[in-house]
């Protein structure tokens, strides 16, 4: 039996960061210290997971799962899911997490002294629609302060997490707000290679800021393709 | 070739990832009951040894007959022959480091780019606070005759393949521990 080999998902250099990044400490005792092992992609890299779970009715609103509405800026969050063949990803999961307005979790080991929001557990997903579309409605995130380093904050920021179609095009990464000035000192933010960075800040909207509602803000994932120059990023 | 769209980089997920990323029946590949089930299970540790407790585990693999619900599988998609099989398994790591997933030994797969057929496996993806980037990594099933014929096993150097061999501990129960760094680093891979 000869089958036809499906095309790889390539992996483009200049795109995610270095597993070793000394600015962030928590990779010192994590980050692999031996190269990886580079394997062709078989039948189980180029196949994945394409279900969803089970989809709550407020997995997509993030201020409507809890008696009362969460405190904070009501903002919806919205884009497409692309591969960089510039196709989009439809009918695919697309899951988020975050801090309240505040800047604090909804975790038991977040203890840091800013308020718990009982309306506000931080938690949602929704499926990408036939274009591969998808859209939230939260709060906006605040700031919050991390042990890395003396007086270290995080911009504000969403998780967020893909799927593709593919094992090889599983994505986790964190969306930002525009101009936070923030930016210039967050090593998780610069972790990522400059020219690459910004891909993850997403844009005011004021065309789909929904009046007396909700400000807008717009971002598209852009996920591993097919036709991609195949170069190797092998992670340091 | 057409014009391409730069990627969107990865980051860590951080310390809270169970906010967005817990499911609760999400280490569940198979139903529970389920004939044949297998359970693997193992600690995550970093460089000093140190059990990882926020971290997560997800996996992925063929069904018994080593085929994928999948379009992209040139021999065509079909429906497992266990009910109720995912094939997605998804564990955070518990207060001692450990992740569990309930599965069924995948079958045998052609490697379509050579001869040799895949033994049977599981993909890895692990994610944690500290790693900025998911690291993959394989689990192959301790006492799988096509073990020895793997060609991506043998790509890997016999010294540090035992890292990615789940060791048999029970009638249905693998044990595949995960070191990030150290003596016993596991094996990772660049797919
Ligand atoms: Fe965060």
């Amino acid at each position: 039996m000869t089958l036809a080999h499906p095309r790889p998902y390539l992996q483009p250099r200049d795109t995610h960061p270095p597993l070793d990044f000394a600015g962030y400490k928590s990779t010192g005792l994590r980050a692999p210290t031996q190269r990886p092992i580079v394997v062709p992609q078989r039948l189980t890299e180029v196949t994945g997971p394409l279900l969803v779970g089970e989809i709550g009715p407020n997995d997509h609103d993030l201020t409507r799962q809890h008696e009362g509405e969460p405190l904070g800026q009501r903002i919806t969050v919205s884009g497409r899911v692309l591969d960089s063949d510039g196709r989009p990803v439809p009918d695919t999961l697309v899951e988020v997490w975050q801090a309240n307005a505040a800047g604090r979790y909804a975790h038991k080991r977040d203890n840091w002294p800013a308020p718990l929001d009982p309306n506000f557990s931080g938690g949602g997903r929704v499926v990408t629609n036939s274009l591969g579309e998808y859209s939230f409605t939260t709060i906006k995130p605040g700031a919050y302060p991390w042990g890395n380093h003396h007086n270290a904050w995080r911009p504000a920021h969403i998780h967020f997490s893909l799927f593709g179609r593919a094992f090889t095009q599983r994505l986790v990464t964190q969306m930002y707000f525009p101009e936070d000035p923030l930016f210039a000192f967050d090593p998780i933010f610069r972790s990522a290679p400059e020219g690459a960075r910004e891909r993850m800040i997403s844009t005011f909207d004021m065309d789909t800021t929904q009046p007396e509602w909700a400000l807008s803000y717009r971002w598209d994932i852009v996920l591993r393709g097919r036709e991609q120059t195949p170069f190797e990023e092998p992670h340091e | 070739m057409s014009e391409q769209l730069p990627l969107t980089p990865s980051q860590t997920v951080g310390p809270y990832l169970r906010l967005g990323l817990d499911w609760p029946k999400g280490a569940d590949v198979v139903p529970p009951g389920t004939p044949g089930e297998i359970v693997i299970s193992g600690i995550v540790y970093d460089g000093a040894g140190v059990p990882i407790t926020d971290g997560l585990i997800e996996t992925w693999q063929a069904d018994p007959d080593g085929r994928f619900a999948h379009p992209d599988d040139p021999r065509g998609a079909v429906e497992p022959s266990v009910p109720g099989f995912l094939g997605f398994g998804r564990s955070c790591t518990d207060e001692t480091g450990r992740w569990s997933v309930r599965t069924v030994l995948p079958g045998a797969l052609p490697a379509l780019d050579t001869e040799a057929q895949e033994a049977p496996h599981l993909d890895v993806s692990v994610f944690a606070r500290g790693l900025l980037d998911r690291v993959v990594t394989r689990i192959y099933l301790a006492g799988q005759p096509g073990n020895d014929a793997d060609p991506l096993l043998a790509a890997v150097p016999a010294e540090r393949r035992d890292t990615l061999v789940a060791e048999k501990v029970g009638e249905a129960e693998y044990r595949f521990d995960i070191h990030l760094q150290g003596d016993r680093e596991t094996v990772f891979l660049q797919v």
